[in-house]
């Protein structure tokens, strides 16, 4: 019963102090819709209008039926008519163009013969992206009108692409999102939150009261419960508003699996905030973990493609798990029930953090 | 329970690394008493005061706090101490009232009670117009009469205080002080670390602490009966010159100069303290009148602080 009103002591007192600190009750609340806004808008893998500049040399009625379907594709934007492959080169190097088409004089003669390339396409292939998109031009097809429509060849292998049919990034993107976000925020806060209180020396006046450690602990991060809850709130509603990113599985099981990973977060938080003096090394600390959470949990580059040591690192990050669950509910509809692993990891990696923080916090200052 | 003492420490030592912050630490502190600390910072005042609350593990020792012996059981000891730590720890962010709320709450005050308590606080400590002010933006002496009358809400059985009246203008001082012997009046034992002396003055009580080394300890006559010196007093119209005449004598153990007066301790052991001072000046042609005076506790403290020791020995 005591312990009890000790507990809702510090809550209330929590949220009284968070509510005061208008930067961070902004940060709250405005961090989501923001990381969102940008993340939505700016990261976009499917490119296009890529620079480019084409020297046609052959000028034929062929080759400029070929520079219009080029430009119809929207794959490349195309800046520049130049007339020798030396000028391209020159325009790539400075790096005014991402491509270059050079058309030579013979294009119609070797459109015809099978064996010889008609294109040369030259391509600023530091940027793996840019290298992969000028590959899908090779596809393009390119034939004499008078020509008989050769027959169509069935390929070899069919894509079918599930659950993103249009291939919009932030469809992919906004789950992974979710989970970024909520760890920034989450660890942060409460990292921060019992770092700030031994800097400003409120911790001695606590610990000398009857206040127990788990009290304190449990109390300092309950509100930042509902918090995350709330930001997970807001980006769904953005995501679903702005970007029309879809919530194919139950939202009961979206919040089920978001409460876990705040939970884990949270946990995370509490750990830093007791191997840690100052807000400052507390935001380092902080910074060092979500790193590796933006690269490596799979929000950025598909997991599986990632080196195995890359993998290991990854498969410790509770963000990780969370853009795993959030990813299998949200566009393939999974049920949680068969996302149980990533699930019971949260849960374990929050206990195991829990006690660790428990432990490392004592109610002493040596 | 039924020990006349409220705090009994034996040997209470607290090392950090090669520092001796704390060495062998005998103290008695009576029930119902203002029990003073006096020495000079870093002498190891609030060292000791947070290993009595339990906030540090002493290196070795042991003390007995109120029935509990510490190195212990500390938590069953937070219901029945205040502390007030010696930088204003109560949150800035929250107003008078909220404060003293919380700490109500934590304290697990009955719930009833709370309001007339935290009224009477509130009234007693002067801070009803502070009521609805945020805890940051008050004076030094309003936050310190917050940080008391959160410490006291509890009625707590002792109260450690690390050095309260640092960060505090005289009258606010002497109003503290009005506070604690009222509280002392009520039964509550008070230990409070300073470096004032006529805070120190006003203790029954008190110990000088210096480099983590009791030098002294009782009440303050007892003190400043037992300081070993004689204490001669100089007016003289020059008193600087006054000074470089009687300094640096073998029988000279110090001279403090106040103002036009020059303070002079001389060890017991020599029977003429008058004539050493008189023949000091005559000989650099100096006039001053001499006088013998009563030991302040001030020259107990030069007294007791000047000895070269070896140091945790």
């Amino acid at each position: 019963m005591k312990s009890l009103s000790r507990l809702g002591a510090i809550i209330k007192k929590e949220v009284l102090q968070l509510s005061r600190d208008r930067l961070t009750f902004g940060m709250v609340f405005g961090l989501p819709i923001i990381q969102i806004l940008l993340f939505g808008y700016a990261i976009n893998t499917d490119v296009r209008n890529l620079k480019t500049a084409v020297a046609n040399q052959a000028g034929t009625h062929l080759s400029q039926q070929f520079v219009a379907d080029l430009r119809a594709s929207q794959v490349v934007r195309i800046i520049a008519a130049v007339e020798t492959a030396d000028a391209l080169e020159s325009l790539l190097r400075r790096g005014e163009i991402s491509i270059g088409v050079l058309i030579p004089a013979d294009f119609d003669r070797r459109v015809a013969d099978k064996n010889r390339a008609a294109v040369n396409i030259l391509v600023d292939g530091s940027d793996p992206t840019i290298l992969s998109v000028a590959n899908r031009l090779r596809s393009m097809p390119i034939a004499f009108d008078s020509a008989p429509a050769r027959e169509q060849r069935q390929d070899l292998i069919e894509i079918r692409p599930y659950y993103n049919p249009e291939r919009r990034t932030p469809v992919n993107i906004v789950p992974g999102l979710m989970g970024v976000i909520l760890m920034m925020t989450m660890m942060l806060f409460t990292a921060v939150a019992i770092v700030r209180e031994r800097e400003r020396g409120n911790l001695e006046l606590l610990i000398n009261t009857p206040v127990s450690s788990a009290e304190l602990m449990i109390g300092k991060v309950t509100p930042y419960i509902a918090i995350g809850l709330f930001q997970l709130a807001i980006i769904l509603a953005v995501g679903q508003l702005l970007f029309d990113v879809p919530i194919r599985g139950s939202v009961v099981d979206l919040y089920i699996a978001g409460s876990a990973f705040i939970a884990a977060n949270l946990a995370l938080g509490l750990l830093i905030s007791t191997v840690t003096n100052t807000q400052f090394q507390a935001m380092q600390m902080t910074v060092f973990i979500l790193m590796p959470s933006i690269l490596l949990s799979g929000f950025m580059f598909p997991f599986d493609g990632m080196p195995v040591v890359a993998q290991y690192i990854g498969e410790v990050l509770p963000t990780t798990h969370f853009i795993r669950l959030t990813r299998g509910i949200m566009l393939r509809e999974a049920p949680l029930g068969e996302l149980t692993k990533d699930l019971y990891y949260l849960i374990g990696f929050t206990l195991i953090a829990m006690t660790i923080a428990a432990k490392r916090f004592t109610k002493r200052l040596d | 329970m039924s020990s006349q003492f409220a705090i009994e420490s034996r040997g209470l030592s607290k090392h950090f690394g090669d520092l001796r912050a704390v060495s062998r630490l005998d103290l008695d502190v009576p029930r119902g008493q203002i029990y003073g600390f006096l020495g000079p910072n870093g002498s190891g005042k609030s060292t000791t005061i947070r290993m009595l609350c339990g906030l540090l593990t002493p290196t070795s020792g042991t003390a007995d706090v109120l029935g509990t012996k510490i190195p212990g059981k500390a938590n069953l000891l937070k219901p029945k101490i205040g502390y007030m730590t010696q930088k204003f720890s109560l949150f800035g962010d929250m107003t008078v009232q909220e404060n003293l709320k919380f700490i109500s709450e934590i304290y697990s005050y009955p719930a009833r009670d709370r309001k007339r308590r935290i009224d009477d606080l509130v009234e007693k400590y002067d801070l009803i117009s502070q009521r609805k002010q945020l805890a940051g933006t008050m004076s030094g002496g309003q936050k310190q009469r917050l940080a008391l009358a959160c410490a006291v809400l509890h009625h707590p059985e002792l109260l450690l205080l690390d050095e309260p009246t640092s960060a505090v203008d005289p009258q606010s001082r002497r109003d503290f002080w009005a506070n604690l012997f009222r509280l002392a009046e009520t039964g509550t034992t008070i230990m409070v670390s300073t470096h004032y002396m006529d805070e120190a003055e006003r203790c029954h009580r008190l110990a000088i602490l210096d480099r983590g080394v009791k030098v002294a300890d009782g009440t303050p006559q007892e003190l400043q009966a037992a300081t070993g010196m004689h204490i001669v007093e100089v007016i003289a119209d020059n008193p600087y010159a006054a000074q470089a005449a009687i300094d640096g004598r073998a029988e000279i153990a110090s001279v403090t100069q106040l103002g036009v007066r020059l303070r002079v301790l001389i060890p017991e052991r020599y029977p003429n303290p008058i004539d050493i001072v008189s023949n000091a000046l005559a000989s650099k042609n100096v006039s001053g009148d001499t006088t013998i005076a009563t030991p302040s506790l001030e020259d107990v403290f030069v007294a007791v602080t000047m000895q070269p020791r070896e140091v945790g020995q």
